[in-house]
C-alpha cells in the first residue's frame, strides 16, 4: 500500500493551513529528509519533510490550497516495488498517523481536541463595538484579527512618534513568533523593530534603560511566562522608580505579549498572569477580549507616560471582530465595559472569559435569567465603579478569570463588592476560576482544569438560587 | 590541520595588565579639583555615618569611603550629556555629579528637601538635571539599565555616553552578561566600571568568583577590559577617557576593573568579621587615594599646607551645612504618600 502524506500542525492551536508550494512533482524519488512542501498558516511557514522513501506516486492537494485541514491526505507515496495501481483511495482525513509522527487523537478530524472546556468548538462570540461609547456612531467597521488590531496600533504609534520603537526574541526577520509584528521590520527598518537575544532579563534592563533615556519601547515577550525572567526589571526598575525618585524618572514603556492559558502546553506555559501584575502600584494592567479594544487600548498603552502591562491572549490572535475604521482610534484605560446589559446577575471577565460570559449570558437567557456581562478590559486601574453599578442593578455576581483563584482578580472584586455594595447582594459574590493546580497537558486534564462556559452557567444559577 | 591546543590564544581584544608606570600627569588645578571632590565625599560619608549612629538615617547605609578616586576619576573623563547609573552604594556619584550635598543628606534623614523628596532613601536617589540615573537597590540591576541609557543615546544620536557602576558582587549576576552581550552585538555606547572593592558584604571575591580578574570576564562577549588602580584618581581618569572615546566612537563598550577598597563595613550593620583589622589599616596606611592626591599636590609645589586646610575647611562647612539641612528640612506631608505613583496620561 502506497503511503499517506498528510497535513502536518504547525503548532498545537492550528487546523487549517495553506500548501503553498509544491517542491516535488509526481515520479520523482523522495529520501528520508527531503523538502516535500512549504505549508503555511497565519503565523508562521514551514517546510514538509519526507519521513519516508519512495516515489511520489500521486499529489493530492494541489498547490496553493487554501484551508487545508490538519491531517488530510496531501500526498501519497510509492515504496519500492510498487506502481500507480497500488496508490488506492487515500485514507480519510483523521485516521491512522499524521506526518512527521506527531500525536494525534485521530477521531474527529481535529489535529487536537479543543482546549475549550465546552464541546462547542463555535468562535468566539462576536461583540459589537458600535455600541461601545467610545467609538462614534456611523463609523465603518473593518472585520480584523485581534493579531492585526495589535500590528495596526504599533505601526500606526510608531509612524507618529519617533520614539517608539518595539524589541524581542523574533520581533524583526521572523516577523514575530506569533506573527504580531508582521512587517514592521519592513516598513520601520532594524533601528526600530529589534531582534534580541533570548535573554528576557537582560533586554527587559535594557528596555526600562532606554525609556529612562527618553525613548518608548515596546518590549514583546514570546509569553507572559518568560517574562518570569524579567519581572524583577518590570516590577522593581520600571513601576517603582516615579516614586522611589520623588516623581523625576519616568519610565514609559510597554511589556506586551501572549497570557494566560493556550492549547495543549504544559504548566509552564499557560500561566494567567494578571493577579501578579495587578497587585503593583505604579504599573497599568490591560487585557482586552476583542479587535477594537486590542487595538484602542494598545496605542493608548504605548502614549501612556507609566509603564504598562499588556496582556494578550494567545488563543484570541487569530479571532476576527469588527474594528472602526478610523485615523486615531484609541480607548482610555481603566474603563470596563458593559458588553451586554441584563438584570438578574453579573458576569464580570477579562480577556477570553469574555467570549465565555457571553455564551454563558445566551445559555442563561434560554432559563429566562437576565445576565448582564462586564469586561474588564484594564485590569490595573480596575473600574470597579462600573461593577459596583451594575451589582446594585442585578443584586448578584460572578466573577470570572482563567488564573488561579487564591488572591486572583476573582477575589478582589468580590472584596471590592461586598465593601461597597454590601446591602444590595442579594447572594454572596460568585467566582469562577482554573483549577488550584498546575495546568496538565493530557487533554482532558486541562479541559477540566480551565474554567469554561459551562462553570459560569453554573456559577450563575447557584447565586440566583436555580441550581 | 586541526590546530594543537596549545596554540589557543589569549583572550582577544582583553589586555593584561594596565601599561607600564609612566608619570600619571594632571594640571595643578585640576588636581585640586580631584582633592577637593573626594575630600568632599569622605567627608560627607563620615557624618552620614555619625548620623546613622545618632539614629537620623535609617535602614541601610552604604558608605563609599575608601573608594573616592573611581568615581571622580571617571567623572573628571565625562563630558555634558554622559550619564551614570550604579547601585545601592551611591552617595559618592551623586556628590562627584554636582548633586547637592544637601540633596542627598536630605534624603538619608527621609526628609522634603532630599532629592527623592523622603520617598527613596539612601539607595534610590536620581537627578535627571545631573544626568545620574540611580542609586538601584536591586545587586546587578543597573548594569542593562544602565545599557539602555546607551541603547537610547545611539537611537538618538545625541552623542552621549552612559557609565555603568557595579560591584565586585554584582558581576556575578547574569543580568549582568545579558546586558554584556546585546552591549556589545549593538555597540552600544556605555561603559561598564567594576569596583572592585573586594568584598560582596562579607564574601571576599577569591570565594565568590571562579575568575576573579573581573576586567576579563568580557571577554567571551569580544568586550575589551582593563584592569584599573582605582585608589589613584588620575589612573581611573585616563582609563576611563580611553572606555568613554572607544564607546563615543562608536566600538561599543569596554570594561574597567577599578581594583578600589572599602574601609568601612558592607553597610552599617556590618561587623566586618570577614577581614582583619590590620588588612583595613595597611590599606589606609599605604593606598589612600585622598592622601595620594594630597601628597602629590604638595610634593608637585601646586598648593601648600594652607591652601589644603583652607579646602578642608571649605569641605567641612559643606557638609557642616548639609546635615543640619538634613535636621531641619521637615518630614515629607502625609499627602506626599500618594504623590509620584502614576504619572496622569497627558503628562507632558
Amino acid at each position: 500500500m502506497a503511503i499517506d502524506i498528510k497535513m502536518p500542525a504547525l503548532s498545537p492551536t492550528m487546523e487549517e493551513g495553506t500548501l503553498s508550494k509544491w517542491l516535488v512533482k509526481e515520479g520523482d524519488t523522495v529520501s528520508s529528509g527531503d523538502i516535500l512542501a512549504e505549508i503555511e498558516t497565519d503565523k508562521a511557514t514551514m517546510e514538509v519533510e519526507s519521513i519516508d522513501e519512495g516515489t511520489v506516486g500521486k499529489i493530492i492537494v494541489a498547490e496553493g490550497s487554501e484551508g487545508v485541514k490538519v491531517g488530510a491526505v496531501i500526498l501519497q507515496l510509492l515504496e519500492d516495488g510498487e506502481s500507480a495501481d497500488d496508490l488506492g483511495a487515500p485514507a480519510s482525513a483523521p485516521e491512522s498517523e499524521a506526518p512527521k509522527g506527531e500525536d494525534q487523537p485521530g477521531t474527529t478530524g481535529e489535529s487536537h481536541p479543543k482546549d475549550d472546556s465546552t464541546d462547542e468548538p463555535a468562535p468566539m462570540p462576536k461583540t459589537k463595538p458600535a455600541n461601545d461609547p467610545d467609538i462614534p456612531t456611523n463609523i465603518k467597521m473593518v472585520e480584523t484579527t485581534v493579531r492585526d488590531a495589535l500590528r495596526d496600533a504599533m505601526a500606526e504609534e510608531m509612524r507618529r512618534d519617533e520614539t517608539v520603537f518595539v524589541m524581542g526574541e523574533e520581533v524583526a526577520e521572523y516577523q514575530g513568533a506569533y506573527k504580531v509584528t508582521r512587517e514592521l521590520l519592513q516598513e520601520f527598518g532594524a533601528k526600530r523593530v529589534v531582534d534580541t537575544p533570548i535573554t528576557e532579563y537582560g533586554f527587559a534592563g535594557i528596555g526600562v534603560g532606554a525609556a529612562f533615556g527618553g525613548l518608548k519601547p515596546i518590549v514583546e515577550f514570546m509569553t507572559f511566562n518568560f517574562a518570569m525572567q524579567a519581572i524583577d526589571h518590570i516590577i522593581n526598575s520600571a513601576a517603582k522608580t516615579l516614586y522611589m525618585s520623588g516623581g523625576q524618572m519616568r519610565c514609559p514603556i510597554v511589556f506586551r505579549g501572549p497570557n494566560g492559558a493556550a492549547s495543549r502546553v504544559g504548566a509552564q506555559h499557560s500561566h494567567d498572569y494578571a493577579a501578579w501584575y495587578a497587585n503593583v502600584p505604579g504599573l497599568k494592567v490591560i487585557a482586552p477580549y476583542d479587535a477594537a479594544d486590542a487595538k484602542g487600548l494598545l496605542k493608548a498603552a504605548i502614549r501612556d507616560p507609566n509603564p504598562v502591562v499588556f496582556l494578550e491572549h494567545e488563543l484570541l490572535y487569530g479571532e476576527t471582530f469588527d474594528v472602526p475604521d478610523m485615523d486615531d482610534f484609541l480607548i482610555p484605560i481603566g474603563k470596563s465595559k458593559v458588553r451586554s446589559e441584563g438584570s438578574d446577575v453579573t458576569l464580570v471577565g477579562f480577556a477570553r472569559m469574555v467570549g465565555r460570559c457571553l455564551e454563558a449570558a445566551e445559555i442563561l437567557a434560554g432559563e429566562g435569567i437576565d445576565a448582564e456581562v462586564i469586561d474588564l478590559r484594564t485590569i490595573r486601574p480596575l473600574d470597579s465603579d462600573t461593577v459596583i453599578e451594575s451589582v446594585k442593578k442585578t443584586n448578584r455576581i460572578v466573577c470570572t478569570e482563567e488564573g488561579w483563584g487564591q488572591s486572583g482578580i476573582g477575589a478582589e472584586i468580590a472584596a471590592r463588592v461586598v465593601d461597597e455594595a454590601f446591602d444590595y447582594l442579594d447572594a454572596p459574590p460568585a467566582r469562577v476560576f482554573q483549577a488550584d493546580v498546575p495546568l496538565p497537558y493530557a487533554a482532558n486534564l486541562e479541559a477540566l482544569s480551565l474554567p469554561g462556559t459551562e462553570d459560569v452557567v453554573k456559577a450563575a444559577k447557584k447565586v440566583c438560587y436555580k441550581d | 590541520m586541526a590546530k594543537k591546543p596549545s596554540a589557543k590564544k589569549p583572550a582577544k581584544k582583553t589586555k593584561s595588565k594596565a601599561p607600564a608606570k609612566k608619570k600619571l600627569v594632571a594640571k595643578p588645578d585640576e588636581m585640586l579639583k580631584y582633592y577637593r571632590d573626594m575630600l568632599l565625599i569622605r567627608r560627607f560619608e563620615e557624618k552620614a555615618g555619625q548620623l546613622y549612629g545618632m539614629g537620623l538615617i535609617a535602614g541601610f547605609c552604604h558608605l563609599y569611603i575608601g573608594q573616592e578616586a573611581v568615581v571622580t576619576g571617571c567623572k573628571a573623563a565625562m563630558k555634558d550629556g554622559d550619564q551614570m547609573i550604579t547601585g545601592y552604594r551611591d552617595h559618592g556619584h551623586m556628590l562627584a555629579l554636582d548633586m547637592t550635598a544637601k540633596g542627598v543628606m536630605a534624603e538619608l534623614t527621609g526628609r522634603e528637601g532630599g532629592y527623592s523628596r523622603g520617598k527613596g532613601g539612601s539607595m534610590h536617589m536620581f537627578s535627571t538635571e545631573k544626568k545620574f540615573y540611580g542609586g538601584h537597590g536591586i545587586v546587578g540591576a543597573q548594569v542593562p539599565i544602565g545599557a539602555g541609557l546607551g541603547f537610547a543615546n545611539k537611537y538618538l544620536e545625541n552623542g552621549a555616553v552612559s557609565l555603568a557602576f557595579f560591584g565586585d558582587g554584582a558581576s556575578n549576576q547574569g543580568q549582568v552578561y545579558e546586558a554584556f552581550n546585546m552591549a556589545k552585538l549593538w555597540d552600544l555606547p556605555v561603559v561598564f566600571v567594576i569596583e572592585n572593592n573586594q568584598y560582596a558584604m562579607g564574601t571576599s571575591v577569591k570565594r565568590a568568583s571562579a575568575e576573579t580578574e573581573l576586567y576579563k570576564r568580557g571577554s567571551s562577549f569580544e568586550i575589551e577590559g582593563m584592569e584599573v588602580d582605582g585608589m589613584n584618581v588620575l589612573a581611573v581618569r585616563d582609563a576611563a577617557q580611553k572606555a568613554i572615546k572607544h564607546a563615543r566612537d562608536g566600538k561599543g563598550p569596554m570594561i574597567l576593573e577599578m581594583k578600589t577598597y572599602r574601609y568601612r563595613g558592607h553597610s552599617m550593620s556590618d561587623p566586618a568579621k570577614y577581614r582583619s583589622r590590620d588588612e583595613v589599616t595597611k590599606t589606609r596606611a599605604e593606598r589612600d587615594p585622598i592622601d595620594w592626591a594630597r601628597a602629590r599636590i604638595l610634593d608637585e609645589g601646586w598648593a601648600d599646607e594652607d591652601e589644603l586646610k583652607k579646602i578642608d575647611k571649605e569641605i567641612k562647612g559643606i557638609v557642616a551645612e548639609a546635615a543640619e539641612f538634613a535636621q531641619e528640612s521637615p518630614e515629607p506631608d502625609p499627602s506626599e504618600l500618594w504623590t509620584d505613583v502614576l504619572l496622569p496620561v497627558d503628562a507632558a
